[in-house]
C-alpha cells in the first residue's frame, strides 16, 4: 500500500485531541472515554458539523472517508449518543467522535444535532437512518424522510423504550 | 408544531413529485423486477428516455437486524449476520466474530489452521459472490450465456461450501473463537481440484464478456464514478477501487492471515473508457477473482503443507461458553466482496447481550450514489450502472 503522507508527523488520538482543542478551544471536547480498545471523543453537539469539516479538510487529517454514523440509546439515562465513524484514506487512520444529546423521550420533541450530510454526502442516508430507527432529528438535513420503515410508521423502533403497536393500518397486528 | 417540522422532508419530497412538469414522467422501476436485484423500488422522474431524476426506496426487505441483535446474545447474532449480504455469508460472520473476538481479547490466539480455514472458505464466498455479480450483470445488460456459466461455477463452490457447513448458503460456519467444525476430510483435494478446473473457465468467461463489443458499448463511458464522489458517498470496495483509489482493507488492516498472503489489489484503469466506469466496477471483479483464486491456492498449499489436520485439533477448543465482554465500543471492519462492512458494538458489562449492535453494509453506501450516477443518462444505461453497482438488498434494508 502506498503512502499518500507527506506529513512527518503521524498522527494519532492524542494529537488530534491536541489539535481539535488548540483550534475550536478547550471545551469542543466535553469528555472522552479511553476505555476499550478505539477511544472516543465527545463533541459539542451544536458544533460538530464544523469539527468534521475540519478534520475533512486539514492536510493533518484528511478524514475523507464516513465509514459509519449510528445513534445508541442510552435508557435507563434519559440520552443518546450519536456515534461517528471517520476514516482518512490517505493516511490510513481511523476515529470515534460522540455527540451525547440529552432528550426526553417524548415524539414530539426529538433530541437535534446539526447535520453532517454537507461534509459527507454519506451521512444523508445514515442520518436518515437513524432519525428513522432511533429519532434522531438533523437539522439542515437536505432530505430527512424514513428510510427503511414506511413514511406512516410511529415511533421509533431501535428505542429501548419502543412499544409494537397494536395495529397498522387497521390489521391487528399482535 | 414540531411534528410538522419533521414531516417537512416528506411533504417536499411529496410536492416534488405532484409538480413534475407536463413533459416528464414518472415511474416505478421495481421492487418485483430483476433488473433491480432485488425489492429495491426506484422512483424515476423522467423526460421521455432521459432520467431526470431517481429516488430510491428502500426497506422491502428490512428484517430489523439491529433490533435482533439487541435481544439475543453474540454467539446466536451470527446466524443473522448471514443473512445479511446472503451471497457472501462467509464473509459476513468473518467480519462479527473477528469484533467479539478483538473485544474478548482472543484473536491473537486463534489456531493458524483455523485462520486458514476462514480465510479459504471467505475466498471461495468471495468468488461465488462476485460471479453473481458478473453473471446477473451480463443479464442486465442482454447477455444470457454468462449467467448460466457463472451460475453452474458458483454451485461447485456451494456444494463444497454445504459439504463443510452443511448449509447451501447461510452457512454459520465460522463462530467465536473457532469454528463449527474443522473442514472435511479431503476438502482441500477437492478445492484444488476445481481451481484447476475453474481456471480456464474464467478465460472462457473473459473472451465471453470482458472483450465483447457489445458489452463494452453498453458499459464503457457509462455511470463515471470519479475517486472523490466515490470516497464523499461512503462507496468502498470494488466500486472505490474502479475509480482508482488502492483501498483494500485486508491490506489497510491486515486481518486474520492476509498479511502472510500474497495478492495484488486490481484497480481500474480506464482501459475502454473513462475511469470509473461501469466496465471499469465489472473488470475490478473479474481481477479480484483471479486473485482469490490465487488466496486460495496459497492458502490450500499452507494448509497441506504447515498446518496439516491433526487428530486431536478441536476446532471449538476456543469457544467460550458464554461471551463476557466487557463495556466497550468497538467498531470492526472488513473487506467484504461489497466492500467495507462494519459492526459496530455497544457492549455492557455482566450480559453477553450487546447494549447496541450496527450494521454497516457495503450495499447501503455504494446504492445511495446512484441518485448522482442516474441524473441525466438513459433509462437502459441506469439499469446499467445498477447493476455495476453490484448490491444486495438483505444488506441494504439489514
Amino acid at each position: 500500500m502506498e503512502n499518500y503522507s507527506t506529513s512527518p508527523i503521524k498522527m494519532n488520538f492524542e494529537n488530534i485531541k491536541k489539535m481539535l482543542a488548540g483550534v475550536f478551544g478547550n471545551d469542543i471536547i466535553v469528555k472522552e472515554q479511553t476505555t476499550g480498545l478505539q477511544p472516543a471523543l465527545y463533541i459539542a453537539a451544536d458544533r460538530i458539523k464544523e469539527v468534521c469539516l475540519w478534520l475533512r479538510d486539514s492536510p493533518e487529517t484528511y478524514f475523507d472517508f464516513l465509514s459509519n454514523l449510528t445513534a445508541v440509546d442510552n435508557l435507563p439515562e434519559n440520552s443518546f449518543t450519536v456515534v461517528y465513524h471517520l476514516c482518512s484514506i490517505p493516511y490510513q487512520l481511523q476515529l470515534t467522535l460522540k455527540v451525547e444529546l440529552i432528550a426526553d423521550r417524548s415524539l414530539d420533541n426529538l433530541p437535534a444535532l446539526p447535520s453532517v450530510s454537507a461534509v459527507w454526502r454519506t451521512a444523508e442516508w445514515h442520518e436518515r437512518e437513524a432519525y428513522d430507527l432511533m429519532g434522531i432529528f438533523f437539522t439542515e438535513h437536505p432530505d430527512l424522510r424514513r428510510i427503511l420503515l414506511p413514511d406512516d410508521w410511529e415511533g421509533f423502533p431501535l428505542r429501548k423504550d419502543y412499544q409494537d403497536a397494536d395495529q397498522y393500518h387497521g390489521i391487528n397486528i399482535k | 408544531m414540531s411534528q410538522e417540522l419533521y414531516r417537512e422532508a416528506l411533504v417536499a419530497y411529496q410536492k416534488k413529485i405532484s409538480d413534475i412538469g407536463s413533459q416528464e414522467m414518472v415511474i416505478n422501476m421495481g421492487p418485483q423486477h430483476p433488473s433491480t436485484h432485488g425489492v429495491l423500488r426506484l422512483e424515476l422522474i423522467t423526460d421521455g428516455e432521459i432520467v431526470k431524476d431517481v429516488i430510491p426506496h428502500l426497506g422491502y426487505l428490512h428484517r430489523c437486524f439491529d433490533k435482533h441483535a439487541e435481544a439475543v446474545n453474540y454467539t446466536k447474532t451470527i446466524p443473522f449476520t448471514d443473512r445479511l449480504d446472503y451471497l457472501a455469508s462467509m464473509n459476513n460472520s468473518h467480519a462479527y466474530v473477528m469484533g467479539v473476538e478483538r473485544m474478548l481479547g482472543i484473536d491473537t490466539k486463534i489456531p493458524k489452521r483455523i485462520e486458514y480455514i476462514r480465510v479459504l472458505v471467505c475466498e471461495l464466498n468471495r468468488i461465488a459472490s462476485h460471479l453473481i455479480a458478473i453473471g446477473t450483470y451480463g443479464i442486465d445488460i442482454g447477455a444470457f450465456t454468462p449467467f448460466m456459466w457463472c451460475f453452474r461455477d458458483r454451485e461447485h463452490i456451494m456444494n463444497m461450501l454445504e459439504w463443510a457447513s452443511g448449509s447451501r448458503m447461510l452457512y454459520n460456519y465460522i463462530w467465536i473463537g473457532g469454528l463449527f467444525y474443522d473442514i472435511p476430510v479431503g476438502f482441500e483435494e477437492r478445492c484444488f481440484e476445481f481451481i484447476q478446473y475453474f481456471k480456464p473457465k474464467l478465460v472462457e468467461l473473459d473472451e465471453l464478456l470482458t472483450q465483447n463489443q457489445i458489452f463494452i458499448s453498453r458499459t464503457a463511458n457509462i455511470g463515471i464514478l470519479p475517486a472523490d464522489v466515490a470516497i464523499n458517498y461512503g462507496c468502498s470496495g470494488p466500486m472505490l477501487r474502479a475509480s482508482g483509489i488502492k483501498w483494500d482493507l485486508r491490506r489497510v488492516d491486515g486481518y486474520s492471515v492476509y498479511p502472510e498472503l500474497e495478492f495484488e489489489i486490481p484497480i481500474g484503469k480506464g482501459e475502454m473508457g473513462a475511469l470509473g466506469d461501469c466496465w471499469d466496477r465489472y473488470k475490478v471483479r473479474v481481477d479480484e477473482i483471479k486473485e482469490s483464486v490465487s488466496i486460495i491456492e496459497q492458502c490450500i498449499a499452507r494448509l497441506q503443507k504447515d498446518f496439516p489436520r491433526t487428530p486431536d485439533f478441536d476446532p471449538r477448543a476456543l469457544v467460550p461458553k458464554k461471551v463476557n465482554v466487557k463495556a466497550q465500543d468497538y467498531y470492526v471492519r472488513a473487506e467484504n466482496p461489497k466492500g467495507e462492512l462494519g459492526f459496530y458494538f455497544a457492549a455492557q458489562d455482566k450480559t453477553d447481550i450487546a447494549k447496541r449492535v450496527k450494521a454497516r453494509g457495503p450495499s447501503f453506501n455504494n446504492l445511495s450514489v446512484l441518485s448522482v450516477l442516474g441524473k441525466g443518462v438513459l433509462i437502459a444505461d441506469l439499469i446499467a450502472i445498477l447493476g455495476s453497482l453490484d448490491i444486495v438488498l438483505g444488506e441494504v434494508d439489514r
